[in-house]
């Protein structure tokens, strides 16, 4: 994977447990929060004026009327009695509000805006004195400025902050600068506070925060996440499975499920191959009909080709898919014999299940003549329609020919 | 000599960091395809170990030098300018790094997917600041055509052939998608002449090199004609190659395309395979990049099912001529040798060892020590230690007839065996307890100097219950030392520039006697500590190799070799006086039922 969302509670807990004098007062509600008997816990919920609102990756919650501010603990229980597992729309998008996050109400005036974005070969913060919901509507006023790779930060001048007349500025640029460090050393990619305030005893606090974590960093293990799905896509225990399997795989495997109701299933070889063979489907103006995304490289092995196979396999013969891809490009060191084994061993455990199931094949790459043998075999003897090409069938011919049965 | 738009040419040399031999042998069997001189691999870094890899080359066998460094590798090959790194994402950082700090590295090949954004984007500022290239992360690499191919870049041989790789054409291609890269091998086989080089930038985020990078060199290559390009949704790479083609940077016919046009549909943004492959803004989706590039006057087809149909209309429009096909080598038959030898060589004309014919090692009247410099440790030794290896063949020859060595050979030649099986008899018994004590010695003494005090040595093998090898005589002590210590110590100090090994063995001599009188430093611990000193000082050894030297057991081999001079004496000895079979006498021997 690459640069993954996060909750907007586990961002502030990262910040603030490299930024200690911040402090971190936050709750996360999960499915598995007993309400009740948090206050045993956390005793400022009790003592405290609170805002909630949703934890589930998704923005312009005020603009959606799901931030509850200045509540006493019982608002909070009233709002999530309101809210909780329960069905909600976001532009279009429907899903169930799980995950809430609770923190004290902070009364301020003044709303600050701060990003911190990665490029190639610097870093670049973004600061406006007039954040807030109408940051866009302000764009002017934010200032910008890039940091080099390997700059010292606390050598840095802050330039638009010390050529104005801003109140705290010397708050303001230590927290900057801070902030930056814990981007820069704990592997975020994008991280926007909007807003950040002063509360009364003049301290900073994240009003709002949205963050980007690079997890290729896990294995540092610095921090220990959950990445939580988008919001209205559904999480399906086989891109689970496929998860964890690449995870432990030296061997790149993805699973997306688009749409499960699509009747286009795809088993498809290589990183860019992969994009490539939805586009052309898509060209074709089957694109509503692919059920899923994913891709498999870097050489898997035999078991691990099968486990994919069958994690799609499973998810097709449940949904009714009625076409299937095992297709890819000419693959470099990906061996076609022995992951085609692996496949060839899940379209025989699904067999019985493939009837109404054209599929269609095209792959190239070491023994891909052995592979594709076994393969045209298996469809055979399996009695499975099955369409068997080699590299000598161009990647547009074979969409060509399954074009009839989409 | 290369130019600078060349990162690989016919007769460039790279180093391969992290022993694979299945890459590392199809890179050779390219190299053969392609009729290079020399293998493409220099050597082979691999950390930890050293020695050598068999692999092919053409149809015979070949050796390639392993270095358990990067420094050491370099400094060993000043003339390897490049390194493809198969380390693992986890350590593929590190090594990187160090890679191009070398001064003679200028190219890194970072095979390794996964690696956190944050250390390329160090390395990527490193390269730059040092002006040298980095391709990848998370590639396979590429492929000069007919003159050089990174690691599993091209896929088998089948599809060099198939592809003709192993000849030049005149297309550039680059590619974000390694997979993709090999494909457009074949498209372009098809459609045009065939590549001339093709370079898979990677999917990560931020790739060491971009696509404009190799766009910008095959615009300076002469024998390119038309560059091909692929991109990708995600980030905005392509739109420097827009600034470039508007500043007159790009004036070669270009082809590209950009994929992820699915993107649109899908009811979220889809983080695709690559890293880097995920739309993060409007500008980054696949139709627009697509439509920037067209409106820079950039040949891009209707869609990816158009591309090489444009691919081939775009070379007959500006290729007059095409590069010839010619007909491809075969790989040999061949098979694998069951042994390596790389001490002597019986073939030629006439014997040598190590590459010195035997006649002139007569002529130059060469001792036993040369020899064993030679045959031993590969290397034509400097004369004082030549000398120290003749001393010690001397001390060690014989020790009288009631040591084990001896007494041994001369019971076995009494049963009336012949001269072999009797020293096999006496040389059976040399181990850790008798003439070994050498080789542990050096063990303990390339250890402890320099990390332990003398004091605290001692005290550790006491703790651990151990004698400590080469401490200690039955008969020899302080009062009356051993002349042959004396001797060593002697030569040691008049021959050796630095005795730091010597100087510590001594000190811990010191720290014994303390406990006993007989705890001297012994002729073993004496010849061990100075052999470590002439291994160090003599300058031909790096660490590694000193410690494999200790491990594998030389000393015992020296010893064995000075001893068996003794004991072929006491078996003559006791043929000659034939005084018949031994049997021990009962009464020396305790019987407890």
């Amino acid at each position: 994977m690459a640069r993954r969302k996060i909750r907007e509670h586990d961002a502030k807990k990262i910040i603030a447990d490299a930024i200690p004098e911040l402090g971190f007062k936050s709750v996360l509600i999960t499915p598995e929060t007993n309400v009740e008997t948090l206050p045993e816990r956390f005793h400022w919920l009790l003592q405290e004026k609170l805002t909630i609102k949703p934890d589930q990756l998704f923005g312009k919650r005020k603009k959606h009327g799901l931030v509850l501010i200045d509540a006493a603990f019982q608002g909070v229980k009233d709002f999530l009695q309101q809210y909780r597992n329960k069905e909600f729309t976001i532009n279009d998008t429907e899903d169930i509000l799980t995950h809430f996050i609770i923190e004290p109400f902070v009364p301020h005036h003044k709303e600050y805006y701060l990003a911190i974005t990665s490029e190639r070969d610097h870093d670049t913060i973004h600061f406006s004195e007039t954040g807030g919901i109408d940051i866009e509507e302000n764009w002017d006023n934010v200032k910008t400025i890039q940091i080099p790779t390997f700059t010292n930060i606390d050598e840095v001048k802050l330039e638009f902050l010390d050529n104005s007349e801003i109140e705290n500025k010397e708050k303001i640029t230590s927290f900057i600068k801070e902030l930056y460090k814990a981007f820069r050393d704990l592997d975020f990619t994008y991280l926007e506070i909007n807003p950040f305030t002063f509360d009364n005893d003049g301290k900073i606090v994240l009003l709002d925060t949205v963050a980007r974590i690079d997890d290729c960093a896990s294995f540092k293990g610095q921090w220990d996440l959950e990445f939580p799905r988008e919001f209205g896509k559904r999480q399906y225990q086989e891109e689970l499975h496929i998860e964890e399997l690449d995870r432990k795989s030296g061997a790149s495997l993805k699973l997306t499920i688009l749409n499960p109701d699509g009747k286009i299933w795809n088993i498809l070889g290589g990183g860019g191959a992969s994009i490539i063979y939805l586009d052309m489907i898509t060209n074709l103006g089957h694109g509503k009909e692919i059920a899923n995304y994913g891709e498999s490289s870097g050489n898997p092995s035999m078991e691990e080709s099968y486990e994919y196979a069958r994690s799609i396999l499973e998810l097709m013969t449940k949904n009714n898919g009625k076409v299937l891809f095992i297709v890819g490009g000419i693959a470099n060191f990906t061996d076609v014999r022995s992951t085609f084994k692996g496949t060839i061993k899940a379209l025989e455990e699904y067999a019985d299940q493939l009837k109404d199931v054209t599929i269609f094949v095209r792959r190239g790459g070491p023994h891909h003549e052995e592979g594709l043998r076994l393969m045209k075999g298996t469809g055979e003897k399996l009695g499975i329609r099955m369409y068997v090409h080699g590299p000598e069938t161009s990647m547009p011919e074979i969409i060509t020919i399954a074009g009839g049965s989409l | 000599m290369m130019e600078p738009y060349q990162l690989f040419g016919k007769h460039s040399q790279t180093f391969f960091y992290n022993l694979k031999g299945k890459p590392i042998q199809h890179m050779l069997d390219f190299d053969h395809l392609s009729k290079r001189e020399k293998p493409s691999v220099a050597a082979i870094i691999h950390p930890g170990k050293s020695g050598y890899h068999k692999v092919f080359f053409g149809n015979r066998e070949i050796l390639l030098p392993i270095y358990s460094s990067i420094k050491e590798a370099a400094e060993k090959h000043p003339n390897v300018d490049s390194i493809i790194n198969f380390a693992s994402f986890r350590s593929a950082y590190q090594s990187s790094k160090e890679a191009l700090q070398q001064p003679t590295i200028k190219t890194v090949v970072i095979v390794a997917e996964g690696i956190p954004e944050r250390q390329t984007k160090e390395l990527i500022a490193i390269a730059k600041q040092q002006q040298k290239t980095i391709i990848g992360p998370s590639t396979v690499g590429g492929i000069v055509a007919g003159k050089f191919r990174i690691g599993h870049a091209g896929g088998m041989n089948e599809n060099i052939l198939r592809a003709r790789l192993y000849r030049s054409g005149s297309i550039g291609l680059v590619s974000r998608s390694g997979g993709m890269m090999n494909e457009f091998f074949n498209i372009i086989s098809r459609a045009a002449d065939g590549i001339h080089e093709g370079i898979a930038i990677g999917g990560d985020a931020f790739p060491g090199s971009t696509l404009l990078d190799h766009m910008l060199r095959y615009e300076a290559n002469p024998e390119i004609k038309i560059i091909v390009a692929l991109g990708e949704i995600g980030g905005s790479m392509e739109y420097e190659i827009i600034e470039a083609k508007k500043a007159g940077k790009l004036t070669k016919p270009i082809v590209m395309w950009v994929s992820g046009t699915c993107a649109s549909i899908f009811p979220w943004e889809v983080q695709f395979g690559h890293a880097g492959a995920k739309a993060e803004s409007g500008k980054e989706t696949a139709q627009a990049k697509n439509a920037a590039l067209k409106e820079a006057g950039i040949v891009v087809p209707e869609s990816f099912e158009q591309f090489e149909a444009v691919i081939g209309e775009t070379f007959k429009k500006h290729v007059p001529t095409r590069q010839p096909m010619e007909n491809p080598l075969q790989i040999p038959e061949r098979k694998n040798t069951h042994f390596t030898s790389t001490i002597s060589d019986d073939r030629g004309e006439e014997l040598t060892y190590n590459g010195i014919p035997i006649s002139k090692l007569i002529t130059d009247n060469s001792s036993l020590g040369k020899i064993i410099g030679l045959l031993w440790f590969k290397k034509d030794l400097p004369a004082e230690f030549v000398h120290f290896l003749d001393l010690s063949l001397v001390l060690c020859a014989d020790h009288g007839p009631a040591v084990a060595t001896a007494h041994n050979a001369m019971v076995t030649a009494r049963a009336g065996k012949d001269v072999i099986s009797s020293l096999i008899a006496g040389l059976t018994t040399i181990g850790s307890r008798h003439g070994g004590a050498i080789d542990d010695a050096c063990r303990y003494f390339l250890e402890a100097t320099g990390s332990l005090k003398p004091a605290e040595f001692v005290e550790q093998m006491k703790r651990q219950g151990k004698y400590i090898p080469g401490i200690g005589h039955r008969v020899k002590s302080k009062k009356n030392p051993d002349k042959r210590v004396e001797l060593l110590k002697q030569f040691a100090k008049e021959n050796i520039s630095s005795t730091r090994y010597l100087d510590y063995a001594l000190a811990v001599e010191e720290e014994t006697l303390k406990k006993a009188e007989n705890l001297i430093l012994n002729v073993d611990g004496c010849i061990a500590a100075i052999f470590l000193d002439l291994l160090e000082s003599c300058g031909q050894f790096n660490r590694e190799e000193i410690a494999q030297i200790t491990q594998i057991g030389y000393m015992n081999g020296l010893f064995a070799v000075g001893r068996s001079v003794g004991i072929i004496g006491h078996i003559l000895d006791q043929r000659r006086l034939d005084e018949g079979l031994y049997r021990h006498p009962t009464d020396d021997i305790l019987y407890h039922q």
